[in-house]
């Protein structure tokens, strides 16, 4: 039941086969001798040049792949079963099928090879341009490229770390049942105000209305909310409850209890919330990225076809 | 005075409304009898705008009714014109009660105390029961409501809910959200209801949402107009009379079943099962003369059958002889392979070559004909094949068939069956994988039976289930213990054998007890549990086909561990005495129960190294894994919430997604989603009207286009997984570029919102026609979905150590 993490995919191979290229490529840069020195347009530059350039397109499909979905044709459904029978079926599709079709692609498996294979366009690239850098398109579109990569390797961080701080959090609950959960809290807290001093009702009262969970891009990412009502309501609760009777003071507890059960589920909701929008939101920057990287590339590529 | 008709027809469902209506239009003196206050109670409960479905397509309709498949509203008004039309005697509001007399001079009684009689009675009452009503004055007000379509049309009201079952908390829970709420139970606490409900009313009635009442019953309910109330209710507890002012009653105080009033008519059922109908003649009359069953109660579950029943019925009081609607469907299956027979001669040779058919009425041979489908396999074809999932059963009418299979040492071996012997019993009672191979040997004709009708005859034919139920004790005792036993020897130990069944959770044996004996587990699975320093480890889960408790018994010690049955269980207990003989008796079995005692030992031995991870076990059996044959897991250390699994189900299964990740309970890091278990004996085929669910020979069931959008699968599965859904026409194949640029929902559940359009089942078919396999697992980005069977779960357990 243990499922394995993409880096760890197939006991490693994308890891093994990005390794391996790196090194060759390492190699090949540190005994070829150019003449007058390495950069892109040497045979070993163009080599390099075109095997990062595979990679990216190869990067790129993942988007469609992901995207892919296989969809069922009347052609192909099995359904008509106008008797009972399920002969037609099982009289040539045996049990075996079953093993086999665990066997083919997964996604997990293309995201491994995305990326590790990712990261080894550091050093192909970078070998690529023989370290010859400048205010150009070239260097433009490296540039572009170390961004798509860095944002990559920040996504596949948050990927393998934030889901074990989801599930702690949020344990057997879903966001939609800890927002039930407090508009519970609210209305029930609101009907035991009712019998307290103004100032109490209308801290109960702010709370409802203006206590914020999740809201624009960076409201989601901040996690919290300044001043945030429910937690104001908590604070100066713990100085109005002199002078009750023993009954109102009971109440008066549990109002109390009631409102700091609902702080606990707000910072709940909202850490929830951050946790996926980091899961998020990086994936605006790299998508998009790899596409603006993408034209850079055919500029670069067409620039030296034409000008060099 | 009371009054009299020849013929009295009770329950106005379509059946009944047949009936009455060929009456009538050929001047019979009738009565129509309906207790609720209008005809076609069953559909008119129907969902608003439901298409009624006119299955099976095949089958002709014979009635002076006209059907044919349209919305709820349309057919219902075109019933009611059929009745006006034909002048048909109809009174509503009169509900049956009893019935006495016999054929000539029937007594019924209505529940106001009104006694009609009759020559003849058709009873069509169908399958819904009665509701339960307060049983006290003013239970008929119309604020006092015994059913609740939508919670939320209600606000601001105070409304009292009587019923601590299921129905009534789910009510009160709903109706809490907007209106003050009483909840009045009989008892002292609330044991009638699930686990769930019980945990989310205890908290609703802490916070004040629900005001409680125990012990409490209702005495009077009176209409007044005080202070903005409508009601008053005069309601009895321990603690004296309280009036409770409110402006309405929602009672869910259950259903009868219909069997037991139709049991108190002296009609005979010959089983227990629910699954029994009444025994009947071939011209539907039971073994009360006179007294004549058809539609739902007589066990056909869909409209057109009803129909065709009422129609049927009269011609056959009249005495008149009625080709039957099915004939020519019956005459088309049966002429390739008895040409020259009418269709009652084939019938006879049927039953003639299959003496398992034998103890069948005309009627259930009929029925279990068109059910099933007669064919003529090539020879050499393969029926199934050794670990296919199908779970049907097979009759020989002609020819010899080859079975192959292994025994317990891996060695094959095969032997053939003859005319009139029958096969794929095992998979149909287990639930499990095929254990053989089965081939046609030269030119034969078979009967494939689908489950369904096999179960119903199973549990209304009391030698098919005889003779099933010797056939697979011996089969089990064989597979269990050895494929070298003598056939006295089997015989010895099978008549011997005593069945036991166990629920969820049962103890089959103490750790201490003293060894009662062997049991070998023929449906269910079992796992073996031990306390170590005061705290429950599992050390095994053994599914159907193992046997348990050998240990005990060769060493004559005390058990070692207790048994607990992790799903319903049936277990065949061969006692202590037979099998001390036997093992004297047989070497071989002696041998292979040895060395089975020996690897147990072994591998306690091991096990005892290493703890088990038990509430996790215990959770996922909780979760019904015990029963799964393939169930979604998600390991959520890996997974990035991103839905996509959802996103791609939905895109392959016309926009709606058959899994919901996020709902559903977790675990440690294990996350079960809301998705199907695909089960071996899955509660979501009970009843299903036009048997549209079905097993695939991999194991994947799944619901075909022939579903009436009934809705008794989702509320049968116990996992909730089960939607019922508007099917998008639309949703087609895109291009490579709306594939990148289309928009894309994040969760695209419900993508299709308009409600009155019609709903079918839809679930989770593992992506059966897809070659590549389910795509939730296969496109997840991180690979924390995946899939296990009962086979890998208790090697996954083993791999899941807490580390
Ligand atoms: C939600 C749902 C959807 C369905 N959709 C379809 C569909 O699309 N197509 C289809 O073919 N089938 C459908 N079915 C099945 C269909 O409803 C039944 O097959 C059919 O109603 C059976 O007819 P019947 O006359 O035997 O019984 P019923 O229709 O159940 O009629 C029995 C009548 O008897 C009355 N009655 C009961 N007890 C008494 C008594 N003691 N005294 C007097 N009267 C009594 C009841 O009030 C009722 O009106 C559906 C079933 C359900 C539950
Ligand atoms: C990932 C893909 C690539 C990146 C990031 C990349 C980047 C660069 C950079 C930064 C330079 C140095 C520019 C300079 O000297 O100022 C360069 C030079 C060069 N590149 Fe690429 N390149 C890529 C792919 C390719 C491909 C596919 C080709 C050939 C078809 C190519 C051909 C060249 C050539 C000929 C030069 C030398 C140009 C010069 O020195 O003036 N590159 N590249
Ligand atoms: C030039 C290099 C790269 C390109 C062009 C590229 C391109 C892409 C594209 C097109 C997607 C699909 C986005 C989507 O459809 O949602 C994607 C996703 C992703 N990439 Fe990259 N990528 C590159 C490098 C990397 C690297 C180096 C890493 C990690 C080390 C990485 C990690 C990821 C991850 C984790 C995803 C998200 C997968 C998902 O959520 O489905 N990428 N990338
Ligand atoms: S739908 Fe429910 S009952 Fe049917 S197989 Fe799936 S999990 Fe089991
Ligand atoms: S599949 Fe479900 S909804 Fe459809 S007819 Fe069968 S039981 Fe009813």
């Amino acid at each position: 039941m243990k499922s394995v993490s993409l880096l760890e995919f197939k006991h490693y191979r994308y890891f093994k086969v990005s390794a391996f290229l790196m090194m060759v490529a390492i190699v090949a840069y540190s005994l070829d001798k150019p003449e007058p020195e390495p950069f892109g347009g040497t045979v070993l530059g163009y080599i390099l040049g075109i095997a990062a350039a595979l990679i990216v397109v190869f990067l790129l499909l993942y988007g469609v792949r992901k995207r892919l979905t296989p969809r069922i044709h009347a052609s192909n459904k099995k359904n008509g079963l106008e008797s009972s029978s399920q002969r037609a079926t099982s009289t040539r599709a045996t049990s075996h099928q079953n093993e086999g079709r665990y066997g083919g692609f997964t996604l997990q498996g293309w995201l491994s090879s995305h990326v590790y294979l990712g990261g080894t366009l550091i050093v192909l690239a970078t070998l690529h341009t023989g370290f010859q850098f400048g205010l150009n398109v070239h260097t433009l579109s490296y540039l572009l490229m170390m961004l798509v990569i860095f944002s990559g390797f920040y996504g596949t961080y948050v990927y393998l770390y934030l889901p074990r701080l989801v599930t702690e959090n949020m344990g057997g609950d879903t966001l939609e049942s800890i927002l039930l959960k407090i508009k519970d809290f609210d209305r029930f807290a609101e009907k035991r105000a009712l019998q307290f001093s103004d100032e109490i009702i209308e801290l109960v009262a702010l709370s409802r209305q203006k206590t914020r969970i999740g809201g624009n891009f960076f409201q989601q990412l901040g996690g919290r909310q300044k001043n945030c009502p429910t937690s104001l309501a908590v604070q100066k609760l713990q100085g109005l409850g002199k002078g009750y009777s023993d009954d109102k003071l009971k109440s008066f507890h549990d109002l109390y209890a009631i409102m700091a059960h609902k702080e606990t589920a707000v910072a709940r909701a909202r850490k929830d919330v951050k946790y996926k929008a980091r899961l998020d939101f990086w994936l605006y920057f790299h998508a998009p990225l790899s596409i603006a990287f993408l034209v850079a590339l055919v500029a670069h590529i067409t620039a030296i076809l034409f000008y060099w | 005075m009371t009054e009299n008709f020849k013929i009295a027809i009770i329950g106005a469902g379509p059946a009944g409304i047949s009936a009455a209506t060929h009456a009538a239009e050929l001047g019979l003196s009738h009565v129509l009898l309906e207790s609720s206050p209008y005809p076609a109670n069953t559909i008119r409960k129907y969902q608003k705008g439901k298409l009624v479905m006119a299955e099976p397509a095949i089958l002709p309709l014979r009635s002076a009714v006209t059907f044919a498949a349209g919305a709820r509203e349309h057919v219902l008004a075109a019933w009611e014109k059929n009745l006006q039309q034909h002048h048909v005697n109809l009174r509503v509001g009169a509900q049956v009660v009893q019935i006495s007399g016999t054929q000539g001079q029937f007594e019924i009684k209505l529940s106001t105390g009104q006694v009609i009689s009759a020559e003849f009675v058709v009873l069509a009452i169908g399958l819904q029961g009665n509701i339960h009503k307060l049983g006290v004055p003013g239970q008929d007000l119309p604020t006092v409501q015994y059913q609740l379509d939508d919670p939320l049309a209600f606000e601001g009201e105070t409304i009292v809910v009587v019923g601590g079952g299921d129905a009534g908390v789910e009510n009160a829970l709903a109706l809490a959200q907007q209106n003050r709420v009483f909840l009045l139970n009989r008892g002292e606490e609330f044991t009638r209801c699930n686990e769930g409900n019980l945990q989310l009313l205890q908290t609703a009635i802490r916070e004040g949402r629900i005001e409680p009442r125990v012990n409490a019953s209702v005495k009077q309910v009176e209409a007044i107009n005080e202070r903005g109330f409508s009601l008053s209710l005069v309601v009895k507890t321990t603690e004296g009379k309280e009036n409770i002012l409110c402006h309405r009653v929602v009672a869910r105080l259950g259903a009868s079943p219909p069997r037991k009033l139709v049991e108190s008519f002296g009609v005979e059922f010959p089983h227990a099962d629910i699954m029994s109908v009444p025994k009947l003649s071939s011209q539907y009359e039971s073994n009360v003369p006179g007294l004549y069953i058809v539609g739902a109660l007589a066990g056909y579950p869909l409209i057109k059958q009803a129909l065709n029943h009422g129609f049927e019925v009269i011609e056959y009081i009249l005495g008149h002889e009625v080709e039957l609607a099915d004939e020519s469907l019956l005459k088309a299956k049966l002429a390739p392979f008895l040409p020259s027979y009418s269709v009652d001669k084939g019938l006879a040779s049927i039953q003639r070559r299959v003496p398992l058919l034998s103890g069948l009425t005309t009627l259930q041979l009929r029925e279990f004909l068109l059910e099933s489908e007669v064919f003529a396999p090539t020879p050499d074809e393969v029926i199934f094949n050794l670990n296919d999932y199908s779970n049907s059963f097979f009759s020989i009418l002609y020819g010899e068939f080859a079975v192959y299979t292994e025994d317990n040492d891996g060695k094959e071996i095969s032997f053939l069956l003859k005319e009139g012997n029958f096969f794929g019993e095992m998979g149909l009672l287990s639930g499990r994988r095929r254990t053989a191979t089965v081939k046609s040997a030269g030119h034969g004709v078979l009967i494939e039976t689908p489950r369904r009708s096999m179960l119903k005859l199973i549990n209304s034919v009391d030698s098919v289930r005889r003779t099933l139920d010797e056939i697979s004790l011996r089969r089990v005792v064989q597979a269990c213990l050895a494929g070298s036993l003598k056939e006295d020897e089997l015989d010895y130990l099978v008549h011997n054998a005593t069945v036991r069944r166990y629920d969820a959770g049962q103890v089959l044996f103490n750790q201490g007890d003293k060894a009662d004996g062997l049991y070998l587990i023929r449906r269910g699975s079992v796992m073996i549990v031990r306390m170590n320093e005061g705290k429950e480890e599992v050390l095994a889960y053994l599914p159907a086909g193992n046997y348990v408790g050998e240990k005990a018994l060769i060493s004559d010690t005390p058990r070692s561990a207790t048994v607990r049955a992790a799903v319903a269980t049936e277990v065949i207990l061969l006692e202590t005495s037979v099998v001390t003989e036997m093992l004297a008796r047989n070497n071989t079995m002696r041998d292979i129960v040895v060395t089975r005692y020996r690897q147990h030992i072994l591998a306690d031995q091991k096990i005892n190294f290493k703890a088990q991870p038990d509430d996790l076990f215990n959770f996922l059996m909780q979760q019904g894994v015990g029963e799964a044959t393939d169930i979604l897991l998600i390991d959520y250390s890996l997974c990035i919430r991103c839905n996509h699994c959802e996103i791609a189900c939905a895109d392959t299964h016309g926009g709606t997604s058959r899994l919901n990740r996020a709902a559903g309970p977790t675990h440690a890091n294990i996350h079960i989603p809301t998705s199907c278990r695909h089960c071996e004996h899955p509660h979501c085929m009970k009843d299903c009207p036009p048997n549209a669910i079905h097993r695939s020979v991999n194991g994947e069931v799944f619901i075909t286009d022939s579903c009436i959008g009934c809705g008794n699968c989702e509320k049968n599965c116990p996992y909730d997984v089960i939607q019922m859904a508007t099917i998008d026409p639309n949703h087609e194949q895109r291009s490579l570029l709306q594939v990148l640029f289309g928009s894309f929902a994040r969760k695209s559940q419900k993508t299709v919102s308009d409600v009155d359009a019609p709903k079918k089942a839809v679930k989770c078919d593992m992506c059966k026609d897809i070659s590549s396999g389910p795509v939730c697992v296969r496109l997840c980005p991180t690979g924390a979905a995946l899939r296990v069977g009962p086979e890998s779960l208790s090697m996954t357990m083993r791999s899941n150590q807490p580390s």
